[in-house]
């Protein structure tokens, strides 16, 4: 994870950059019915996988525009960046580098 | 279990340390335990050990994946406090160190804690308004605490350069806090808690829970099936990983923590010094080694590694301060991953499944809790109601519409 490719200026160096958890999340369609259990769910409950992560990360020192990533959280390897609003890139986590258990100790 | 003592030191030295007892056996498994704790961390065989001492269950095994204590109890930088501004959190961290305090007695074993002073540096106007309401709300919990001017830390650190570029204006100073042997914490609950008959299973894998009519009954694990009446979970960075299996979520994220040591130096800091906005911790080993942490990397992690950049982002602030160390050669670096909450507390709790509790989230700062995180733990799960002091810390906390303090104003540093 030296080097991370944001979508709009290509691989930078991983230290411009910052991440900012689980993406993809929505916001609830109906607030005012919300349970507190269901907010509290929203407001503060977060994957958290061993393995891959579809998460948001920010340019903070170079472009400063938001993007998604999906990465594995064992090796740190980034398969793929995608800008916001673009779906989830389907991922083979059973790729033979990434995906082997044996390298995921 | 052979006690030891100023004799038995002897006795062996005679006897070219040959008959030195092993700490701990290590049995297979058995059918069923009264308690099964999963996670040989500190937390976890202090579990173990106040179940067997003061619940009198002892049919207990802690099951761990690899070796005790190789988690984040073997690789954090072991310092000890209790000056927490938040009731709750100065009701346990205290807790802890009233154990802290007699604990090489108690297990017969020296974990070599060391009260040496504790300084938190404060560098602006913020810092000394923290400092001040942090130490005199302490001060109302009953717990020590003085503030020191730039005059006062430099007695206690002489070679500190209080003229950097955020000039330190003073500082709190908890002369009960320091440090402890970390391993030693570890291997001293293990030997006092197999000696009452507790198992101590390593290199056994949990792999899944066996759930009947939402009670749980039983650990799936590498060794085969192990029957449970009840499971305390204390897996620190894998607790969502656990939780997902046992079919809930946690407020949990996992990130890693990184810390280093020097090469050895002759003694030169005998207490421990922190600061949070020059961001960096120090104090020096028994070893002679300059121990070295700061913050976390912030993205979520199972690498036990951490990121290269935040190296320098940890020894800038070292030179900053202590320009002294400057031309030290650093000897190792490694990662931990903590389990972090939005509220910076820890999660001591029921969970949605019978019989299964939880005990996780204490993120960058539980080495200091763990006698005192054991010792409610192992009463919460031997009555099956949470002990006063670990009742603030359920895992509902965030789903009850209470306010939640993403301030961390449980002073986030250690
Ligand atoms: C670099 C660093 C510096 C730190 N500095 C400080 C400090 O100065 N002061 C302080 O108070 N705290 C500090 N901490 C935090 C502190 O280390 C932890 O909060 C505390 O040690 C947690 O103890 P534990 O017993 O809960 O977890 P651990 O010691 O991590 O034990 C959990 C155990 O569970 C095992 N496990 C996980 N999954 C499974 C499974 N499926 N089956 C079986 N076993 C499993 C793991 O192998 C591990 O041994 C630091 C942490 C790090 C990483
Ligand atoms: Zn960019």
């Amino acid at each position: 994870m030296f080097l991370i490719k944001c979508p709009w200026c290509g691989e930078r160096d991983q230290s411009e950059f910052h991440a900012h958890g689980e993406a993809h999340i929505v916001r609830p369609e109906n607030p005012d019915q919300l349970s507190e259990e269901e907010w509290g769910d929203y407001v503060f409950f977060r994957k958290n996988p061993k393995g891959l992560h579809y998460e948001r990360w920010v340019h903070s020192h170079g472009c400063r525009r938001w993007f998604n990533a999906a990465r594995n959280t064992i090796t740190d390897h980034i398969y793929a960046t995608y800008k916001p609003g673009e779906p989830k890139p389907e991922i083979d986590v059973n790729d033979p580098i990434h995906g082997n258990p044996e390298n995921q100790r | 279990m052979k006690r030891y003592s100023i004799f038995s030191l002897l006795r062996n030295s005679v006897n070219y340390h040959q008959d030195w007892q092993a700490n701990w056996r290590s049995p297979d498994p058995k059918k069923e335990y009264d308690v099964v704790i999963v996670g040989g961390g500190g937390h976890g065989l202090a579990t173990a050990y106040y179940l067997a001492k003061e619940c009198g269950i002892t049919n207990v095994a802690v099951i761990e994946k690899g070796w005790i204590g190789g988690g984040n109890t073997g690789r954090n930088t072991t310092i000890v406090r209790s000056n927490y501004l938040c009731d709750e959190s100065a009701g346990m961290y205290e807790h802890a160190l009233k154990l802290w305090e007699g604990l090489s007695t108690e297990l017969n074993y020296n974990v070599m804690f060391s009260p040496r002073g504790l300084l938190h540096l404060a560098h602006n106007v913020h810092d000394m308004q923290e400092i001040g309401r942090r130490g005199n709300a302490i001060h109302l919990n009953g717990i020590d605490s003085q503030f020191l001017t730039p005059e006062g830390v430099k007695k206690m650190v002489p070679f500190i350069n209080l003229e950097c570029r955020y000039p330190v204006l003073g500082a709190l100073l908890q002369p009960r806090g320091g440090t402890a042997r970390h391993d030693a914490v570890a291997w001293g609950y293990a030997r006092a808690a197999d000696a009452m008959g507790v198992d101590i299973i390593q290199n056994c894998e949990v792999t899944g829970f066996k759930i009947e009519n939402n009670t749980v009954t039983g650990l799936k694990t590498s060794r085969g099936m192990i029957g449970a009446k009840k499971v305390g979970c204390v897996v620190a960075g894998h607790c969502s990983v656990m939780s997902e299996m046992a079919g809930f979520r946690l407020p949990i994220e996992s990130v890693p923590l990184q810390a280093m040591v020097s090469e050895p130096i002759k003694p030169i800091i005998d207490c421990v010094v922190m600061s949070g906005s020059v961001h960096v911790y120090i104090s020096q080993s028994d070893k002679g080694e300059l121990v070295i942490g700061a913050g976390s990397d912030l993205y979520n992690s199972y690498s036990q590694r951490g990121s290269f950049d935040l190296v320098e982002e940890n020894i800038g602030p070292v030179l900053e301060l202590y320009p002294i160390f400057s031309r030290m050669k650093m000897l190792r670096q490694w990662g931990g991953i903590v389990d972090v909450t939005v509220d910076r507390s820890p999660v001591v709790s029921k969970t949605p499944v019978n019989n299964l509790f939880f005990n996780c989230g204490w993120g960058t700062g539980g080495f200091k809790a763990t006698p005192g995180s054991g010792h409610v733990f192992a009463h919460s799960i031997a009555r099956g109601e949470m002990h006063p002091i670990a009742e603030p810390f359920s895992m509902n906390r965030f789903n009850s519409g209470a306010l939640v303090d993403e301030g961390a104003a449980a002073a986030v540093a250690h």
